[in-house]
């Protein structure tokens, strides 16, 4: 059953098992475990990214294709959510239709890129992609009328899934059960069944195809599949999955804007998720984000407290002082590149640790 | 009165590169569980012809046809599909996946199963037993786990034939098989081939160097020489012809000049 439900990709390794555990025990029972708003905004992002990470990863690592326009379709989404939330109101319907919507444009733009570009070499796609990327985050923020511009746009959502709705008076384990954790629970499973289903697409006969085309393309075409073709609906279903992703930011946030859909700096972030984590296999999304993100919320609170404690040593008490988090946030990356040069999921696979 | 196609057919092929015409109006037919060999020096053609036939250039002018339907403006993948599988010379497999998974991806693809997007691939039991098959004919099964990049150029060879023994196409073109394997594992190869072209009624192009293979194997040679097709016939006469000793066996000086140009 368990093994079906993995679509027959089981994590082969055992402390990579007890590391995914851990990160689903977590997930699931994050409003438990660690109360707080800012450890519940840490969990929901890291579900959100999981699927971001790995839809990316479904085209890095399974199809071997390189885009730079992954958070445009991250964006498509959320700010189809968003508008429609903002035109119809904050109702399921809209919250549906505008998900809806989000993920057809996000399709209707990958299947146009793809056939436009995949015909040709790697690098001219990437080059589409960071062009199309760009030019779609510049008329994002032109187009203030629309989306706000810079600004963003802040919209309300269903009552159900905010604060101020509460479910029962009483406290349960010492927490409330409110909107906003039922709001997380909607994140949670989404992005579980949206995980699930990914794991099924690279496990299926197409999934296996894709790695045949990254693998030899040329030989691929001589036993029969059209690679083109692949290719594009990798393309596809992987900005769809982005735009769901984008959808439940939305929805979680009850704000969209470029800083935390479109920019530059996000498509990166995923990219160094996808590499820390391992390409080519989907546990290797969760592991990545759910590092990286913890590492970018948590590192500045814990080199503030080694810092204070580390005072009276001058050299290395600046050198952890918290606004350098980023400089050993860098460090990391290159430090867990280095040893781990096929990621975490590939050095655990292989038995080595 | 209605005349029976040959099964493959290239008239008047033609491919220029440039000012260089590399295949240069070839015609030959091929008929049903025949073997052809195509020989010729180093940059005559023969591998060129066959990437006309397959689909990976485009002639500039004159058509391939197969079953009496042209075939010259179809993609590789089309080509695959109405019944051209190819091998190639130098070994091009899908080197990170399992000896098991590289046969299994062509059951697949000859069972048009690559688009589906919802079934676990390791459930189609049918495409796994169908490639296990095909490896325990070219004795690699005990090998099925191994990934290819890790095997060794031999059993490459090997995998590749078993490549063209799952498609099951009926034409099916080898570029020196045989290359670069050792004494002991030729032999494997070879009666592969035959019986492919025997029990499976298969057609065969084979291009090779080896007179002996040639000579077991063959029972028609085509010469290409500079892009032309020089001679076509049953293997005795055509080796023995002065214009063979001459383009392929070297007995004239200004064969070695010839051998130097490229494809």
């Amino acid at each position: 059953m368990l093994t079906r439900l993995l679509s027959g990709d089981t994590p082969r390794s055992g402390l990579l098992t007890v590391l995914l555990l851990i990160v689903l025990v977590s997930l699931a029972f994050a409003p438990f475990l660690f109360p707080g708003t800012r450890s519940l905004e840490t969990a929901a992002r890291i579900c959100i990214f999981i699927v971001l990470v790995a839809s990316y990863d479904l085209l890095l690592g399974y199809a071997g294709i390189v885009s730079f326009a992954h958070t445009m379709f991250f964006g498509i989404g959320a700010y189809g959510t968003a508008l429609a939330l903002s035109a119809t109101g904050p109702s399921y319907g809209s919250l549906i239709w505008g998900t809806v919507a989000g993920a057809v444009a996000a399709a209707v733009f990958a299947l146009a890129i793809g056939l436009f570009s995949l015909r040709v070499k790697a690098i001219f796609f990437a080059m589409v992609t960071l062009a199309v990327a760009s030019a779609f985050a510049v008329l994002v923020s032109q187009m203030s009328w629309l989306t706000g511009g810079e600004d963003g746009l802040n919209y309300r959502i269903p009552r159900a899934l905010t604060p101020a709705f509460k479910l029962f008076d009483e406290k349960i384990l010492g927490v409330r059960i409110n909107g906003k954790l039922l709001a997380y629970y909607l994140v949670f499973f989404v992005s579980v069944i949206l995980f699930l289903a990914m794991l099924r697409i690279v496990n299926s006969p197409f999934g296996r195809t894709l790695k045949a085309v990254r693998d030899n393309a040329f030989r691929a075409e001589a036993i029969g599949y059209r690679v083109v073709w692949y290719r594009t609906t990798a393309t596809v279903l992987s900005a769809v999955m982005a735009a769901l992703a984008g959808s439940l930011l939305a929805i979680w946030l009850r704000y969209t804007g470029p800083a935390t859909t479109l920019s530059m700096e996000i498509m990166i972030d995923i990219l160094l998720m996808v590499v820390i984590g391992g390409m080519g296999t989907l546990y290797g999304a969760v592991l990545g984000a759910t590092l990286f993100i913890l590492a970018q919320t948590y590192l500045q609170t814990l080199m503030g407290v080694a810092a204070d404690a580390t005072s009276a040593v001058p050299l290395f008490s600046t050198l952890v002082a918290p606004e350098r988090w980023l400089l050993w946030l860098g460090v990391l990356f290159i430090l867990s590149v280095y040893f781990f040069p096929s990621g975490i999921v590939g050095r655990l696979r292989a038995g080595r640790v | 009165m209605a005349k029976e196609h040959p099964i493959l057919e290239t008239r008047d092929l033609t491919i220029r590169f440039g000012g260089h015409v590399a295949v240069d109006g070839v015609s030959a037919s091929f008929e049903r569980g025949s073997l052809t060999a195509i020989v010729g020096p180093n940059g005559a053609g023969k591998t060129t012809y066959f990437n006309l036939i397959s689909g990976q250039l485009s002639a500039t002018s004159g058509a391939v046809l197969l079953n009496g339907e042209a075939i010259t403006r179809l993609s590789v993948p089309e080509r695959t599909d109405r019944g051209i599988g190819r091998a190639f010379q130098l070994t091009n497999l899908f080197p990170t996946l399992s000896v098991r998974e590289n046969v299994r991806l062509v059951a697949q693809a000859k069972a048009r199963k690559g688009f589906d997007l919802f079934s676990v691939a390791e459930s189609h039991v049918e495409l796994l037993e169908r490639a296990d098959h095909v490896l325990a004919e070219v004795r690699l099964i005990d090998k099925a786990e191994q990934t290819v990049a890790a095997l060794p150029h031999g059993d490459q060879r090997k995998l590749e034939v078993a490549l063209l023994i799952a498609l099951g196409s009926q034409v099916l073109m080898f570029d020196e098989p045989t290359a670069g394997m050792s004494v002991d594992e030729v032999p494997v190869i070879l009666d592969l081939i035959r019986k492919l072209k025997s029990d499976m009624d298969r057609t065969i192009l084979l291009v090779e160097h080896k007179m002996d293979v040639i000579r077991s194997l063959a029972d028609r040679i085509i010469v290409l020489h500079n892009g032309a097709l020089v001679a076509d016939g049953a293997p005795a006469e055509v080796i023995a012809l002065p214009v063979v000793q001459e383009a392929y066996l070297g007995k004239t000086p200004d064969a070695s000049a010839n051998s130097g140009e490229a494809a």
